[in-house]
């Protein structure tokens, strides 16, 4: 297929105008749709990521277009859209050009929402989200942006997400896709590229925080004399983390678009995107996107008519977290087991197929066409002083607005949490946030107040991560925590090298003894010797980093393992084998349940009379209370 | 451990033809062992002695070496999956919200453990790591329906397993 | 070779750039531990016991695969990097079984070197470790995941052998060698080439012993036992006694078998020039009458496995002729029974061999020269049993004297000595070969071309009025590479020598295991052939039909050349052989 050219994208951006324009989106756009456009005409944006899918947008977004079928309404459009962050609201739906923001929409609810407000205009305002719900600002109704889960943010890599649907490339040139990959074809050189890249001071979003510009950099020599390849890390596996799946379900084009900037940079005419098979709405979406890519000759041959061909190659990972290590994730590639190789050589000299590679995360390539477009300056004018631009968080956990947030580099963890997070729910009280998943470290109250970026989340004991960022209260247990992402890493582990292999699994064992209450206190040392040995000796960054929530828990939350190891108590209520239950006399009824439940007969007492628990026989297993209607048995 | 299937192999023609024509179609690509397994996966359910013969031949490997692909790999089943597969995420959104006393529940329950099968053949039970509905967190999946905020109650999971 | 400066513990030094830092510290006199590392096969950086500092490197560094520059700091001797070494070997010792007291490798196991000199605590880490049943499906080996390290060497040499049984299964502590859905060995494509077991630096791989069987049948007075030992053994065995690698040591080998109690002591040598009076012999028979060519040798019982296993295609190209090792069992059960009036159902045969695979050999059809129901060997013995034999009886091994074969079976050519190294049967099948064909013994027995360590090896000579093309393959994936061309009509030779082993028998599965640290540091197989090739220089008879012994027996018992009686002795034949997995 011959490629579009830089005036065939124009001519479609002019032609969207009319439909995207209602979206606001920038504010030229904004400007120009105020113009032109007829007020009879609206945008019905439904979110069908996973999260809303979840919660049943399928339905109703069928329920929509079934409803404004009803109606007659030949001018409504209902668009199925990405991510808009808020997920704990979902499904999440927007009607442009007013921006009402409607949450926790369900299908029963769309025919009141098309009479209502698509029909008569009139919002239906106990649907639209009301963060002031229950104070006496509540059914003000502020603006999308002026909510305080919007307001510190700043979307630059999620900037379509919610405002495009992502199965229609039109949507996406009309919002200024594949623009940036023309500018650098046509304008600039592979080194300038380059040059913008390093400039921007982008630093890679998946893990240690390496200069892109410099990975790009390594990779460039011998441009058009060797087979190169460009790779998009996809694999997002920290547990509880989304952002990269978010970006492909909801924006998959721009991945496709900065990796032919990338081909193009080193000089690569391939490339790979390694995407979890546990993300079918991303994998899908992605695949549309490739095809809509290769019909427009974006993605194919003599890109915009110059001597620049990309193609790219779509791989499903198949279950291994180690995978998302790049010497691992090229190995998979390339068919083996997805362990791990020694490096150097490093994949910018010898990576995938023995070929210098390039490998970056989904949100690092979201960046790269807005820096191209926008200049390196206005990216570097964003975040702090080694940490530029914005960094996307899947926030959860104990927090009341679980979703994605986007905001600045250098803002505080207190302005996530309380602010945009919206503060801890059911009245409970901050203990930790857990970032870096399970390379990371959990950051106590105390640190509340430091400006995130790379760096200091390093020099506070945990990482950036990818970007997860789970929230903690006084009911999370840390050496529950530390135990549970050493499980993860354990069971994670390729087993190529033995201070992985064999090295955290020691630990975890350690921490399983703690948490049974028959650790002592050398026990903290051996702990502590293991996972210094483990993080200078691992082969890959797997390992090196596995011990970190181990180590940053004993690091902040030593009173707690003591408590543990000396006196043999739980303080958060949660390891099982520290439990005791306990009958509340007073309430008990002597309905006899409990007893019968009890699986290791330790239950006994008369019918209608005060049940007792034997502590020896119990195996706090927790059945009992459970089951208990009155309310009677409690656990300490 | 996974747990070598034990169940004759029932795989039939159409099943292998279509197998074979992929492979015959793929088998010069570069790294296909994966997306070999991946298809293979898709057309039996699971990979028996079999179908991984099959594949092994058709791209000339070792049989030891597409077997050490598909133990590496949790995607990789070698034993049939139940009628309904019930995924428990123990993502940390769903882990710390308590999804880990749910999964052990769940266990109790169905009698099996992670990756295995009721001996009726109904459930699969199946620890996952973040299915994404971390907004709904504590979350499981039984086939394509997500249940979400859940409590962990007994009767909500005897609810739920009712339905299937 | 361009020279780079660099720093190893705090010492200067000038060294060649574009090696690593192991290469690079040990060209200064520092070794650095390995126990995964094998140079060209197994660079994998998995073990970490090579670990060092380098100065601005974020943690510590794999010496084997990391490259030196100029400049560069290295500390091999810190007490973090001592520490480091030290844990992991606890770490490894916390899966393992521990029972070093009853292992066939205590005192040559590279894993019990390394915690001796790294003083480790066994019992500082403890905790579920993963138990193992012991594999000992095949007749040839016995693999024990207990004692395994992960280290994958076998891995790798399996790979390399074009195998490829044996693979990493599950993951992470789960992790362990294993055969396809964990299938017992014996079910599997195995060739019982025996590369593993010398590639493994523990007991985790270990042969079958067989040497009780041989002690019982020594202390059976109703028993004559015979031994015979392969071409090979004289170059290698004195490495069991720390002799230097490539020591030549027959008469103490045949000093000491005769000190085991053995009645007679053979040489398989001599059946070795049987062979080539078999093979040569059949091989002018095709050439003259059209049959099928390339011919392929058969001495080796590994690549005649793989044959049957995997390349039934060439059953009417691989020569009918039994290994020396089966032909000299059949001739001392039938030829040299008769002479001595013994019931051959009395006479024990004892082979040494290098070789795992010869175990297997015992059990193949066709191999009871004297009957069915009596084997033409009963026992095959690798050098390594051999060795634990000799010691066992207290033997001073290096101080024995020279002592000479027992006659009768015991005489043997120049020729049949350099079977033990690659290219040597083509060698001394082309030395007669060119005696048959032109009338005359070649004035120079030496055909060069067809020797040396490399896996393939190609050669034309002119042999009166035929140009002959003659290749020796080593290793089975050169076999596999040689065989595919030829299929592919890309090759096109008369007559092909295969051996299984890279390098030949003196390189077998069955030979004296050298640590990594000698391995990756010696040409094995270079040193140990040129013990082999002096010995054929020295011989006074350097061509096989010369052997009196062998002339002796064609006109006492087998008649002529490929006789009747000569295929029911000394031939054999080739059926497929189906496996599982």
């Amino acid at each position: 297929m011959a490629s579009k050219t830089l005036q065939d994208l124009a001519a479609i951006r002019e032609k969207m105008q009319r439909i995207v324009g209602l979206r606001g989106g920038d504010e030229a756009a904004a400007a120009a749709a105020a113009e032109a456009i007829d007020p009879g005409r609206i945008n019905i944006m439904i979110c069908a990521g996973t999260g809303c899918t979840a919660s049943m947008s399928g339905a109703v977004s069928a329920a929509f277009t079934e409803e404004i079928e009803k109606a007659g309404l030949t001018d409504v459009k209902v668009v199925k859209t990405g991510c808009f962050g808020l997920c704990a609201m979902g499904p999440i739906v927007v009607v442009y050009p007013d921006a009402s923001f409607y949450c926790q929409v369900k299908a029963e609810d769309v025919a009141e929402i098309v009479q209502e407000h698509i029909v008569g205009g009139h919002p239906v305002k106990r649907l639209l989200y009301d963060e002031d719900a229950g104070t006496e600002d509540a059914g003000k109704h502020k603006s999308m942006s002026d909510t305080s889960f919007y307001r510190k943010q700043m979307r630059v890599a999620l900037r379509n997400c919610g405002l495009i649907n992502p199965e229609n490339i039109d949507e996406y040139i009309a919002y200024d896709g594949y623009k940036a990959l023309g500018k650098v074809l046509t304008e600039m050189s592979p080194d300038e590229v380059i040059e913008t890249v390093l400039a921007s001071g982008i630093r890679g979003r998946g893990g240690a925080g390496f200069p892109t510009g410099m990975k790009w950099k390594f990779a460039s020599g011998a441009r058009g004399e060797v087979q190169k390849y460009v790779c998009c890390n996809a694999d997002e596996g920290d547990p509880g983390a989304f952002m990269d799946r978010s970006v492909l379900e909801g924006d998959p084009h721009v991945v496709l678009e900065a990796m032919a900037i990338a081909g193009y940079a080193i000089g690569a005419d391939k490339g790979y995107i390694y995407v979890r098979a546990e993300y079918p709405i991303a994998v899908q979406r992605l695949s549309i996107a490739l095809a809509q890519a290769h019909e427009y000759g974006l993605i194919g041959q003599n890109i915009f008519g110059t001597d620049f061909s990309f193609d790219v190659e779509i791989k499903l990972g198949a279950g291994a977290f180690v995978c998302g290590e790049e010497t691992a994730l090229m190995t998979s590639i390339e068919g083996h087991r997805g362990e791990p190789r020694p490096r150097p050589p490093f994949p910018a000299v010898k990576g995938l197929f023995e070929s210098p590679t390039i490998l970056n995360n989904v949100e690092t390539y979201a960046n790269i066409p807005r820096i191209i477009l926008n200049g390196a300056e206005w990216y570097s004018s964003i975040g702090t002083e080694k940490s530029k631009g914005t960094k996307v968080f899947a926030l959860g956990g104990k927090i009341e607005n679980i979703g994605l947030v986007e905001v600045p580099m250098g803002t505080t963890l207190r302005e996530i949490v309380e602010e945009i997070g919206g503060g801890i729910p059911g009245g409970h009280e901050f203990k930790a946030a857990q970032t870096g998943g399970p390379s990371g470290g959990c950051i106590p109250a105390s640190h509340l107040d430091t400006p995130i970026d790379y760096d200091n989340l390093v020099a506070i004991g945990s990482m950036m991560g990818s970007g997860g960022l789970i929230v903690m209260d006084e009911t999370t247990c840390m050496v529950d925590i530390a135990r549970f992402f050493l499980e993860f890493t354990v069971d994670e582990s390729c087993g190529k090298c033995t201070p992985c292999r064999v090295g955290n699994r020691r630990m975890l064992e350690i921490l399983e003894k703690i948490a049974q209450g028959k650790a002592s206190i050398e026990d903290l040392d051996k702990l502590d010797s293991l996972a210094s040995y483990i993080k200078a000796n691992s082969l890959c960054g797997l390992g090196q980093t596995a011990p970190n929530p181990v180590l940053s828990t004993i690091r902040y939350f030593r009173p707690e393992y003591e408590a543990h190891i000396l006196e043999k108590r739980c303080p958060a209520g949660v390891c099982k084998a520290l439990l005791t239950y306990k009958v509340d006399a007073e309430k008990c009824k002597g309905c006899t349940l409990c007893a019968k439940k009890c699986p290791a007969e330790a239950i006994s007492g008369a019918v209608k009379e005060a049940h007792t628990i034997d502590i020896d026989k119990c195996i706090k297993c927790g059945v009992c209370m459970d089951n208990c209607k009155f309310d009677a048995i409690s656990r300490s | 451990m996974k747990r070598i299937s034990t169940v004759p192999f029932t795989g039939t023609a159409e099943q292998e033809q279509a197998l074979k024509n992929w492979l015959a179609e793929h088998k010069q690509q570069r790294g296909a062992a994966m997306p070999a397994l991946q298809k293979a996966q898709e057309i039996y359910g699971y990979l028996p002695l079999e179908v991984q013969k099959m594949v092994a031949e058709a791209l000339d490997k070792p049989l030891a070496e597409i077997y050490g692909i598909t133990t590496f790999y949790s995607w990789f089943a070698l034993s049939p999956k139940g009628q309904n597969d019930i995924n428990v995420c123990l993502g940390t959104a769903c882990y710390v919200k308590g999804s880990g006393a749910i999964f052990e529940k769940l266990e109790k329950k169905l009698g099996v453990k992670d990756g295995e099968t009721t001996e009726d053949g109904k459930f699969s039970l199946n620890a996952v790591r973040c299915i994404g509905a971390c907004g709904l967190a504590p979350v499981l999946k039984v086939n394509e329906d997500v249940y979400g905020r859940l409590t962990g109650d007994e009767k909500e999971l005897d609810e739920i397993l009712a339905k299937y | 070779m361009d020279k780079i400066n660099i720093k190893i513990n705090n010492v200067d030094y000038q060294v060649d750039a574009g090696q690593t830092v192991l290469d690079a510290c040990h060209s200064v006199g520092i070794d650095i531990p390995t126990l995964c590392w094998m140079r060209d096969l197994n660079e994998i950086g998995a073990c970490r016991m090579c670990v060092v500092e380098v100065k601005g490197a974020r943690t510590l560094v794999t010496a084997c695969v990391y490259p030196v520059n100029d400049g560069m700091e290295i500390v091999t001797n810190s007490d973090t990097v001592y520490k480091a070494r030290k844990t992991n070997l606890e770490l490894l010792l916390s899966t393992h079984d521990q029972n070093c007291l009853s292992c066939v490798r205590s005192t040559d196991c590279e894993l019990q070197t390394l915690c001796n000199e790294y003083g480790v605590d066994g019992m500082r880490f403890t905790g579920t470790r993963p138990r193992y049943e012991l594999e000992k499906s095949s007749l040839h080996l016995v693999r024990d995941n207990n004692k395994c390290v992960l280290c994958r060497r076998c891995v790798a040499a399996c790979q390399q052998q074009h195998v490829g049984v044996i693979a990493p299964s599950e993951r992470g502590f789960n992790t362990h060698i294993a055969c396809a859905f964990e299938a017992p060995l014996s079910e599997t494509g195995c060739i019982s080439c025996g590369q593993c077991i010398v590639a493994c630096p523990t007991g985790a791989l270990t042969e079958r012993d067989d040497t009780a069987k041989v002690m019982e049948a020594i202390s059976d007075p109703t028993k004559t036992v015979i031994v015979h030992t392969a071409p090979s053994i004289r170059a290698t065995l004195g490495e069991a006694f720390g002799l230097p690698v490539g020591t030549f040591v027959e008469g103490k080998m045949v000093a000491a078998l005769r000190r085991l109690g053995f009645d007679k002591v053979f040489d398989t040598d001599t059946a070795a020039d049987f062979t080539i009076m078999e093979e040569a012999h059949e091989f002018l028979e095709r050439v003259k009458n059209g049959g099928k060519l390339p011919l392929l040798t058969s001495c080796c019982p590994g690549w005649s496995k793989f044959l049957e296993m995997y390349h039934p295609e060439f059953f009417e190209n691989i020569s009918t002729c039994k290994s020396p090792q089966g032909m000299m069992g059949g001739l001392v059960k039938t030829y040299w029974a008769q002479k001595n009036g013994i019931d051959p159902k009395d006479i024990f045969v004892v082979s040494i061999m290098p070789c795992t695979a010869k175990k297997f050999e015992l059990d193949r059809y066709d191999m009871h020269a004297a009957g069915e129901g009596i084997a033409d060997n009963d026992v095959s013995l690798t050098t390594r049993e051999l060795a634990r034999m000799i010691k066992r009886a207290g033997l001073d091994f290096a101080n024995l004297p020279d002592e000479a074969f027992d006659e009768a079976l015991g005489e043997s050519t120049g020729a049949a000595v350099i079977f033990g190294a690659s290219g040597g049967v083509l060698e001394a099948a082309l030395r007669t070969a060119a005696a048959w064909i032109t009338g005359a013994d070649p004035v120079s027995p030496d055909f060069t071309e067809v020797r040396g360590e490399v896996g393939a090896k190609e050669a034309t000579y002119t042999v009166g009025d035929i140009d002959v093309k003659v290749c020796s393959v080593s290793g089975m994936a050169n076999v596999e590479s040689i065989l595919r061309a030829v299929n592919a009509g890309e090759k096109d030779y008369h007559i092909i020598e295969i051996m299984a082993c890279p390098g030949g028998c003196v390189n077998g599965g069955g030979q004296p295991s050298q640590p990594a640290k000698v391995r990756n540091f010696t040409d094995l197989k270079t040193l140990r052939a040129a013990a082999l090739y002096s010995d054929d220089a020295k011989k006074v008879e350097r061509l096989s039909h010369n052997n009196v012994t062998v002339q002796k027996v064609y006109d006492e018992f087998l008649e002529h050349r490929g006789s009747h009686k000569c295929h029911d002795i000394l031939h054999t034949s080739y059926q497929l052989r189906e496996f599982k997995y």
